[in-house]
């Protein structure tokens, strides 16, 4: 300011802005040993009905469950039989092999975008088998673990992915913004956390109903930063609505560590303690207890005790999507340094340790879900692949803007039909 | 100010209003109550949310006793979030409530637009129709309260703009409850804005006249029952053949009187509707009188006058003897203390009118 420079006899010092920067750049050496990684098995479990405050230490700890050692540990320990951790492997590793089959069509033209979820699938399935199957999922875009633990079919979410004329959605939708009112999964939005003040809403109106369907949403440690987060935490708190706010925290957003949502002075989880919201934070790549803090969390909002934030602490080991080359703004080493490993050799080498689970079998339950992901993919090929014809009529473009269509789309139809009979005089397939 | 008798028979014949029981005079803001009373008391699934509306009855009253009567969990305050107070009912409709949400003024509705242009407008489309948001988001609109910028804005364009919205307008009492019965009962996203210059009466554009109240008018009477409105369609305010005279809102009131005390012959139209638009009878009354002026409050330049002047170009060009004319708020913030040189009252409308005329 004019007055300000001409200050020369101040001594205040200069003010200087921090831009935070990430530890490690392309080529870098990475080195994680600064990330506190807390004991297996060391972190208290309150009751799901205790005061807010007695899980707010839990909010700067990490509950961990599996050990080095593969044995679970300590009271989070969900004590869940081994069919379920095989079903939950299982799932885990279907979403691995859909996400890399599905990279692959979106490389060979079959669709336009593609987002893998790898390393973070136990926070979508383990998370999602702590719920009952008809509590009100409101996902972010990487969630896709959600609906292959619901048993979503494959093909429909293909189908989706080519945009063809068998996609439920209609061609309408981005890829992977999928939709399920049947599987209690709701419809994805682009515009990052608007979906946490709808979980939220959700939750209120399931608790004024006196039901008893809580709601459960995901969003990434980058769009926390939204205005939407403080909105849909505020209320939660307020109505003590029955929601389960989960952020991953993948570190990285786009091409932005998570310093640039604040976790350079904080971690996400301790967002919850000026709420006065219970908060946890969570291994992410520990399938254990990635299911037994959402499971707490589940009780504790069925209870009527109360909103939960879980930050699951994980890394996001592929680009952001297919349009991103993260070898363009992060080191490579970084996937191969992190501390707590992959999801899916932590679950399988639990279970073999328990004695429930082999090499061998990994390798043929491997080779069976690809070949399951392929021969879904051949199913919905039939149906077409995007840009090839095979798409919804027309005059599906303005149906549902609203539930009758008014005379201005109407009119517009028409010329949408009357620019094809134009275009494509000797007529092409619907 | 008091629209023929045949015109309001009509109206009450298209309506329901026949079986909606006892009518008793009402202002703009006791019918808004009144229909907000009936919708809570017939359908469980609608809720009332908003900033002081609970136990207060909101700032302008038109929740007053609605909390006491239907209990908490269906009428509440929120906190002051609007990204909130639209989110939420986003999430509400999903259950399969509908809410209906009050945003304290129209001014304050935009920390809430992305929630309604990219959450509740789009739900149904992206969704393929498993998903709706069946809301009705009440706001007052409009100046001439002398509120300043934040407290007389006129949004209503922006929504226009929106695929998905539907945005609605009542200029009388009767036409309020009507019409906003209809939104909440409608399945789609709804912004009903509520003109607070004529809460408690008309406004000829005279304002160092004293305020009339809705005492003694026609349109302040409103059966107490359960009536609609249909959505998308226009109210003839009176029938004329010198111009067409497209309104909406205060503005209607303000058409009505500076035409009457020129004693132009003019068909005046309450649009009621501004998406989905009553097209035909605006086709209709321009290709009978040839002259179409458009009047709203709200600023010039891609207001929602731009939309039908463009439509009534493209539809009724060669029943048109002269230039549309669009009389319009400036170009400006609302300001203060100058408010009624930003108002479109008398004095503008009278010179489009005679230009109107004379071309
Ligand atoms: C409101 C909004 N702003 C920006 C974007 C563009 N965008 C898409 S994903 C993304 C990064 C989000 O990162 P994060 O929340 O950490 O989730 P992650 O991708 O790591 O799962 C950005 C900036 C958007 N989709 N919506
Ligand atoms: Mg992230």
């Amino acid at each position: 300011m004019a007055d300000g420079s001409d200050d020369k006899g101040s001594n205040r010092p200069k003010l200087a802005l921090h831009v935070p920067e990430p530890r490690y750049r392309p080529g870098d050496t990475v080195d994680f040993s600064h990330i506190p990684i807390s004991e297996p098995g060391a972190q208290p479990r309150p009751d799901e009905a205790a005061e807010a405050q007695e899980t707010f230490p839990l909010c700067n700890d990490l509950i961990r469950v599996l050990g080095e050692d593969n044995a679970a540990h300590g009271p989070w320990d969900p004590r869940l039989d081994a069919e379920t951790l095989r079903g939950m492997l299982r799932e885990m590793a279907l979403v691995r092999a859909f996400d890399n089959r599905m990279y692959r069509a979106q490389r060979q033209g079959k669709t336009s975008f593609y987002m893998k979820c790898t390393g973070e699938e136990a926070t979508s399935v383990c998370a999602t088998h702590a719920l009952a199957g008809d509590d009100m999922i409101f996902p972010s875009y990487r969630q896709q673990g959600c609906l292959i633990a619901r048993g979503y079919e494959l093909t429909e979410m293909i189908n989706q992915i080519y945009s063809n004329k068998a996609d439920k959605l209609k061609g309408r939708q981005l890829p992977i913004m999928y939709c399920s009112k049947r599987l209690s999964f709701f419809s994805i939005s682009g515009n990052l956390a608007t979906q946490l003040p709808q979980a939220t809403g959700f939750a209120m109106a399931s608790a004024s109903k006196g039901d008893s369907r809580i709601a459960a949403t995901w969003v990434g440690e980058g769009s926390t930063a939204e205005g939407d987060f403080h909105s849909a935490l505020t209320f939660a708190t307020v109505y003590n609505a029955p929601v389960i706010f989960n952020v991953i925290n993948n570190q990285w957003a786009i091409s932005s560590f998570s310093g640039f949502a604040g976790a350079e002075r904080a971690t996400f989880a301790a967002r919850a303690i000026g709420y006065g919201m219970a908060g946890l934070r969570v291994d992410g790549n520990d399938p254990l207890a990635v299911f037994a803090a959402e499971r707490w969390a589940a009780d504790r909002a069925r209870a009527n005790a109360g909103p939960t934030l879980i930050e699951h602490f994980t890394y996001r080991a592929e680009g952001h999507s297919t349009s991103d080359d993260p070898s363009a703004y992060r080191s490579a080493e970084e996937r191969t340094e992190w501390p707590l490993g992959d999801p899916i050799m932590r679950l399988k080498n639990h279970l073999i340790q328990l004695g429930e689970w082999s090499e061998e079998q990994q390798e043929a339950m491997d080779k069976e879900l690809d070949e399951h992901v392929r021969a879904s993919m051949k199913q919905a090929e039939k149906n077409g692949i995007l840009g090839h014809g095979l798409h919804h009529p027309f005059h599906t473009m303005f149906e549902d803007v609203f539930e009758e269509l008014p005379w201005h789309l109407e009119e517009q139809a028409e010329q949408a039909i009357r620019e094809r009979k134009i275009k494509f005089p000797e007529g092409r397939p619907e | 100010m008091t629209p023929p008798a045949e015109t309001m028979d009509q109206e009450r014949q298209t309506g329901e209003a026949k079986d909606a029981g006892e009518t008793r005079e009402m202002n703009m803001i006791e019918a808004i109550n009144s229909a907000l009373d009936n919708m809570l008391e017939r359908d469980d699934d609608v809720i009332l949310l908003g900033e002081d509306i609970g136990y207060f009855g909101g700032v302008f009253r038109c929740t007053a006793g609605l909390q006491e009567k239907y209990g908490k969990t269906r009428v509440f305050d929120t906190p002051i979030s609007e990204c909130g107070i639209i989110g939420v009912a986003v999430g509400m409709g999903a259950y399969g409530l509908r809410p209906v949400p009050e945003i304290q003024f129209a001014d304050y509705i935009y920390p809430g637009l992305d929630q309604l242009i990219s959450e509740a407008a789009r739900l149904r489309y992206r969704s393929a129709a498993e998903f709706t948001a069946p809301m009705t988001v009440r706001s007052p609109f409009g100046g001439g309260i002398f509120g300043g910028q934040t407290h007389s804005q006129s949004p209503e364009s922006i929504f226009t703009h929106v695929s998905g919205l539907k945005t609605v307008i009542p200029s009388t009492p009767y036409d309020a409850k009507g019409l906003l019965i209809s939104c909440i009962e409608d399945n789609d996203p709804v912004i009903f804005f509520e003109p607070k210059r004529i809460y408690n009466g008309p406004f000829d554009g005279y304002y160092d006249k004293p305020a009339k109240s809705w005492k003694g008018f026609d349109e302040a009477q409103v059966p107490e029952g359960h009536y609609r409105i249909p959505l998308g369609k226009a109210r003839t305010v009176r029938e004329g053949d010198a111009m067409t005279i497209l309104a909406y809102g205060t503005m209607v009131h303000v058409v009505e009187s500076v035409t009457r005390s020129k004693g132009v012959n003019a068909e005046i139209l309450d649009l009621r509707t501004l998406v989905p638009l009553d097209i035909e009878a605006i086709e209709e009354s321009v290709r009978k009188t040839g002259r179409c002026m458009i009047v709203h409050e709200a600023t010039r330049t891609s207001g929602f006058g731009s939309e039908l002047s463009a439509l009534v170009q493209e539809r009724c060009f060669y029943h048109l003897e002269a230039p549309i004319e669009r009389v319009t708020g400036f170009d400006t913030p609302y300001p203060h203390s100058l408010e009624w040189a930003y108002f479109p009252g008398p004095v503008r409308i009278g010179e489009a009118i005679d230009k109107l005329l004379q071309d």
